[in-house]
Parts: C-alpha cells; sequence; structure tokens
C-alpha cells in the first residue's frame, strides 16, 4: 500500500522580478515556496486554493514545465529534477497533463486520431501507424466519444467531448500519472459530473494516479483521496478529504468551507460564515511568519508574525490530518476567539 | 402589480443569409421590490440574452425582441433609445460578471462614479465626488478617498467588482440586474460580494436579478427561482420549494450532477447525459427530452405547457413527468 509514486520535497519554484536597464533581479515572486507531498500509486491528490496561490505552478513543476528553484521531485524513485533534456522527453511519457481548456490545447487544424497519433509517433512506439490508430481508436471510445471522432477536428466538438478527447489525449502514451489542471471548471455544470465520472472509471480500470489541481472545493472532495490546501505557495493543510472537510483544522481551510457556495437553503441558512479581510498578499513581498496572519481572523501577537508554521499532526486528529498553524488546537477547542470582522472590509 | 414584469419575452437573432435563432423563446417572470429573483440555467440557455433585452442592450441591427418587459408599468420595449438610456443608470442598474472589461481603464474610478452621478442626478462636479467616496466607502472598499484617485488595473478582482457595485448602486436604483456577478471571483471574495448584494437589497428594497449557473449561490442567495433551459423557462418556484422538491427531470438532473462539500463519502454522482447542444426545438415537445431519463413519445410532440401543481401555484413545472414531490 506504501508504493508511492509521487513525492515531492521542498519545491520551490520562484520567478526573478527584474528591473532597471540592467536587468537587475531585484527580487522574486515566490510562486511555491517549500512544499512537500506524497501521492501513493492509484490515489488522487487534490490541490485546492484561490487564485494566486501556487497551485497551478505546483502541477506544472511537478512535470518540469515549470523549472524548479529549489526541492526535488521524484517519479516512483526517479529523480526528475537530475534528468538531462533527451532522458526527461523519454521520462515525459510517464506523466501526462489534462488542462483546463481542451481547445486551447489541441491543435485547431489537426484532426483529433492526427493529433493523438502524433505523441506515440514522437516517442516511437512500437507498431507504427496502423496499430496507433487502432490505439487512438480504442480509447476514443474508452472516453465514450462516437466512433467517428477521430477525423473531426476540435471545434466540431462540444466542451463536455472536447474535455474527453484532452483526457484521451493525455491517455495515448500510457501514462502513470496525470496532471489535472481544472479539469472541469469551464464546463457546464451538466456535463462537469460526465467528466469527472470518466476520470474515476478510468483510474480504476488503469490503475492512474492523479494530481487534481481546482479551486472548487466540491469537486476536490469529491474526487481526491488527499487534499492538500494551498495559500500564497505553501500548504496550510493536508489531509484524507473525509476527515479534512468534517473538521477542518487551518483558519484558511474553515474560512474557504464555510463560503463554498451549497445547494441547499436550509444548511444556507444555517451555515457561519468566517469572514476574511482584505486580499491576497503579493507573493513577491509575503508577510513574515505565518502567510495568513494578515487575513486571519485568529492572529495572535508575535509567534504568528514570527515563525512560520510547519505542516504537524494534532491530538485528537487522525495522524494523517496536518496543519501548518501554531494555535490550531485552541482554536478547535475555543481557547482563541476570533476577532469581530467588519462584513464589508 | 410586481416592479418587474416580462412576459412571453422572445429574442431572435437573424444573419445575413444565415438562419434565424431563437435565443429567448417566450420567458416570463416577475420581481417586487426588496426580492432577489434567480435566472438559472447553462450555457446558451438564454439567461444573459433575456437580462441583455429587459435592459435594452442587444443590438438593434439584426435582433427582433417581442413580448412586453413593464418595469412600473411601462414597457421598457416601446421606449425610445434615448428615454431607454435616462432610465438605465438611474431606475435600471446592471453587473456584469468582468469587472476589467466593464470599467473603462483610462479613467480613474472617481471619475467613473461622478460620470454617473452627473449624468443622471445633475450633481455639481464636488457634490459628485464626495458621492462618489461615500459610495466606495459604502461597499466596503478600504481608504475610498485615495482609492478613488486609483485606476482599474490598481484593484484586485474583488475590488473591481465592488466598485461596479458602487456604480450601479449610485443613483439608487430600483432594480439591478447581476449577470453572474461573482464566477470571476474566489470563493471568499465571492462571498463577501454577495453579501455586499444582498444586504443592499434588503436595505433598500430594490429589486434583483441574479443570473447565475450556480445553484449553490441561487440557495444562498435568492428568494424566488426560474430554472431556464435552451430560452424558455422549465421550472418556477420558490427557493425552498424548488430545492425541496424539484419538480422538472432538468433540475432533479443538475442537482444530482452537482458535487457538493457536504455529501457524505462516497457519494457518487449522478451525471446528466449529453450536452446542451442536443436538443430538441420547442415546437416538437421538450428541448430537454434527449437527455431525460424518463422521456418517452408524450415528451417528444406538441406543446408542454409550464404548469402548477396541487401543492401550489407558485411552483410551476414544463414537464410531462414531474419528479414525484416527497420521493
Amino acid at each position: 500500500m506504501n508504493d508511492v509514486l509521487l513525492s515531492v520535497r521542498d519545491l520551490a519554484v520562484h520567478y526573478p522580478i527584474r528591473s532597471g536597464i540592467l536587468q537587475r533581479t531585484v527580487g522574486a515572486v515566490k510562486a511555491v515556496d517549500g512544499v512537500s507531498l506524497e501521492v501513493p500509486r492509484g490515489t488522487t491528490y487534490g490541490l485546492v486554493g484561490e487564485s494566486g496561490c501556487g497551485k497551478s505552478t505546483l502541477g506544472r513543476a511537478v512535470l518540469r514545465l515549470s523549472e524548479p528553484t529549489a526541492g526535488s521531485v521524484h517519479i516512483g524513485g526517479q529523480d526528475l529534477l537530475a534528468l538531462r533534456p533527451e532522458a526527461l522527453r523519454r521520462e515525459r511519457r510517464r506523466l501526462q497533463m489534462v488542462f483546463q481548456d481542451p481547445l486551447a490545447s489541441l491543435d485547431p487544424r489537426q484532426t483529433v486520431e492526427s493529433a493523438l497519433t502524433e505523441p506515440m509517433a514522437v516517442h516511437g512506439l512500437p507498431g507504427g501507424p496502423s496499430a496507433w490508430r487502432t490505439r487512438v481508436r480504442g480509447l476514443l471510445d474508452r472516453v465514450g466519444l462516437p466512433s467517428n471522432a477521430g477525423s473531426k477536428y476540435p471545434h466540431e466538438f462540444s466542451g463536455g467531448q472536447r474535455q474527453r478527447v484532452g483526457i484521451a489525449r493525455a491517455l495515448v502514451l500510457d501514462p502513470e500519472l496525470l496532471v489535472a489542471d481544472e479539469p472541469v471548471s469551464a464546463l457546464d455544470v451538466s456535463v462537469q459530473a460526465q467528466v469527472l465520472v470518466l476520470l474515476e472509471e478510468l483510474q480504476r480500470d488503469l490503475g492512474l494516479t492523479y494530481l487534481v489541481i481546482a479551486h472548487d472545493l466540491a469537486v476536490v472532495k469529491h474526487v481526491s483521496t488527499t487534499v492538500g490546501v494551498m495559500y500564497l505557495g505553501g500548504l496550510v493543510e493536508e489531509g484524507p478529504s473525509g476527515p479534512l472537510y468534517a473538521r477542518p483544522l487551518h483558519p484558511y481551510t474553515r474560512a474557504l468551507l464555510s463560503a463554498a457556495p451549497v445547494p441547499d437553503p436550509v444548511a444556507e441558512a444555517k451555515r457561519e460564515r468566517i469572514l476574511l479581510t482584505g486580499d491576497l498578499p503579493s507573493p513577491a513581498d509575503p508577510p513574515s511568519g505565518c502567510r495568513f496572519r494578515t487575513r486571519c481572523p485568529w492572529v495572535q501577537p508575535t509567534r504568528c508574525h514570527e515563525e512560520r508554521p510547519q505542516l504537524r499532526v494534532v491530538d485528537g486528529h487522525t495522524a494523517d490530518q496536518k496543519v501548518a498553524c501554531h494555535f490550531a488546537e485552541d482554536i478547535e477547542a475555543g481557547r482563541i476567539l476570533p476577532r469581530e470582522v467588519a462584513p464589508a472590509a | 402589480m410586481s416592479l418587474l414584469e416580462v412576459e412571453d419575452l422572445r429574442v431572435r437573432f437573424s444573419r445575413k443569409g444565415g438562419p434565424t435563432t431563437t435565443a429567448v423563446d417566450g420567458v416570463s417572470f416577475s420581481v417586487d421590490a426588496g426580492e432577489v429573483v434567480g435566472l438559472v440555467g447553462e450555457s446558451g440557455c438564454g439567461k444573459s440574452v433575456t437580462s441583455l433585452a429587459v435592459m435594452g442592450l442587444l443590438p438593434r441591427r439584426g435582433t427582433t425582441v417581442t413580448g412586453s418587459v413593464r418595469f412600473d408599468g411601462t414597457d421598457l420595449l416601446t421606449l425610445s433609445p434615448g428615454q431607454l438610456a435616462r432610465r438605465r443608470g438611474s431606475d435600471l442598474a446592471m453587473v456584469f460578471q468582468d469587472p476589467m472589461t466593464s470599467l473603462n481603464p483610462v479613467l480613474t474610478l472617481g471619475r467613473q462614479l461622478t460620470e454617473v452621478l452627473r449624468t443622471h442626478t445633475g450633481m455639481n462636479r464636488s457634490a459628485a465626488k464626495k458621492e462618489a467616496v461615500e459610495l466606495l466607502g459604502r461597499v466596503g472598499i478600504p481608504d475610498p478617498r485615495r482609492r478613488a484617485g486609483e485606476y482599474p488595473h490598481q484593484l484586485s478582482g474583488g475590488m473591481r467588482q465592488r466598485v461596479l457595485i458602487a456604480i450601479a448602486l449610485a443613483c439608487t436604483p430600483r432594480l439591478i440586474i447581476a449577470d453572474e456577478p461573482t464566477t470571476a471571483l474566489d470563493v471568499t471574495i465571492q462571498a463577501q460580494v454577495l453579501d455586499l448584494l444582498t444586504a443592499l437589497v434588503r436595505e433598500s428594497g430594490t429589486a434583483m436579478v441574479l443570473i447565475t449557473h450556480d445553484l449553490g449561490v441561487v440557495a444562498g442567495t435568492c428568494d424566488r427561482v426560474n430554472v431556464l433551459y435552451a430560452g424558455r423557462v422549465v421550472e418556477q418556484a420558490g427557493k425552498r420549494e424548488l430545492f425541496a422538491e424539484p419538480r422538472h427531470r432538468y433540475t432533479t438532473g443538475l442537482l444530482n450532477a452537482v458535487p457538493r462539500v457536504d455529501a457524505p463519502e462516497g457519494t457518487a454522482l449522478q451525471p446528466v447525459p449529453g450536452s446542451v447542444r442536443d436538443l430538441l426545438p420547442w415546437a416538437q415537445g421538450c428541448a430537454f427530452s434527449p437527455r431525460c431519463g424518463v422521456a418517452d413519445e408524450g415528451c417528444r410532440s406538441g406543446e408542454i405547457a409550464l404548469s402548477g401543481s396541487e401543492h401550489g401555484a407558485g411552483h410551476r413545472a414544463r414537464c410531462v413527468h414531474p419528479a414525484e414531490v416527497g420521493v
């Protein structure tokens, strides 16, 4: 069971800020700043957070589409960051990505069959063109597209069908890990569920491992085995999706969950919202200590300002649930009360 | 009589040499003062076109709008463009989805606010400026005096949406149409903006039409709901009735397909098959029938009326086989 496919250690992605005529580096946008996570084979890790938290950058860094500044990424024991370009290219067969906007990730002038055969040619898969085409047809059928889909162009499909094409494209090389960045957020509500169910079936049948990145808390809860909540470049809480959603520990997780709308007027009327003040601080100049302290209703003097909290286990919670908050126990027990926040501030 | 009464609204787009498209196909609904009415549906259901038609913002060329839109007794569709322009901004206001494209990037926020005030209320420059700062403060923008001198790009998305709301509120409109006002925002900011909008409606007795695809937003904000599909209202009900006893198969399908944060672990989603493109023209029966699990021959012929049930005239559905109440 302890077969870890993806292991990320202290990963950081910093983008330099250059200024002046010499384009000297004057600072860095710390998009991802010290993230560690492990994804066991055959499971789904869901990364959730608001825009600008670094979740997409993390997803891209795992595939080395963005070059990490520090840290390590291991896929099945192989250190991805140590690979030279040619070796990396070969390794990419095992790692594929599903993008948010399938239309933008498909060539408008290429038929689906041609687009899907190309990776097999690039990677020199055995069998030659006729075998490749047979595989493409099988895959299109597997993702629930009609048999004539291969000869069509991307614009001829509806949004949901395009995402099915995007998933088929990702599967062509028989990967082990799929990184799906907002796989359903561009789709209509009635179609979202189709794609989520398809992803589940494929995982079950093909033993795939997923890293799913999304801003929609309900989607992440539904698909994930483990959920990681990101805020300003770092994980603030991580845990199995059931316990994490039932008893969130970090003030940010609590605020996110309290803000997520539920299609049930009774639940909506009863819920207590945790209001956050202000906006996300700039990742170029993150707050000292705890990064969430500028918006945290439970912020305490000194320690929150001085010491960056690390992920840790809290008594009374499962050992898989980890939170990066100095005062998680006190907040949960109600020993620290949130400060009043003006609703519109 | 309600403040806004939309009756049998139809919007057709025609192109030279091309076919005519009916985007809105006989939509009727009403909104009272101090009430939030939701128009819910997926892409292409006609919810945004409905709102643009109410506001008279559709292009005149190639568009045919019929039916009636009575606002406080006056049919807005019969007004001249000039008369309508005077109403917009003062009596009627609109909040759009994307605040960046709705704000002018080269004018300060203060200028964009005072423009509305001076045009519609005839305030002088200094009074308008004072009022603008006050409005920015009212929608929760910190340090409004300084912000009034800034440009849209200097603000975050949530702040920009607040500015749009401030502009919409400037002349204390009696009706606000908010078209996906929070879709571009993060959940925590979405919650703030929705709270702000509903608080304003409750305090000042403004009527609001909220257009959204998000059933969660509807559950938290609206009083009454109209579910749209392929240009028609398929279900119309009070919020509680709609969620407790949905009747149209499209509504039940949507509710079973949406993942929920409060769902017990292992809850399976039940997707609605097909896509919004797979539809039957309303003239030939129910547009949703190609995607419906219980559709039969009766669903594929003739006109299907929006009809009430014995449980209340306010809850109406356009369905041959409505879901049983209490099942």
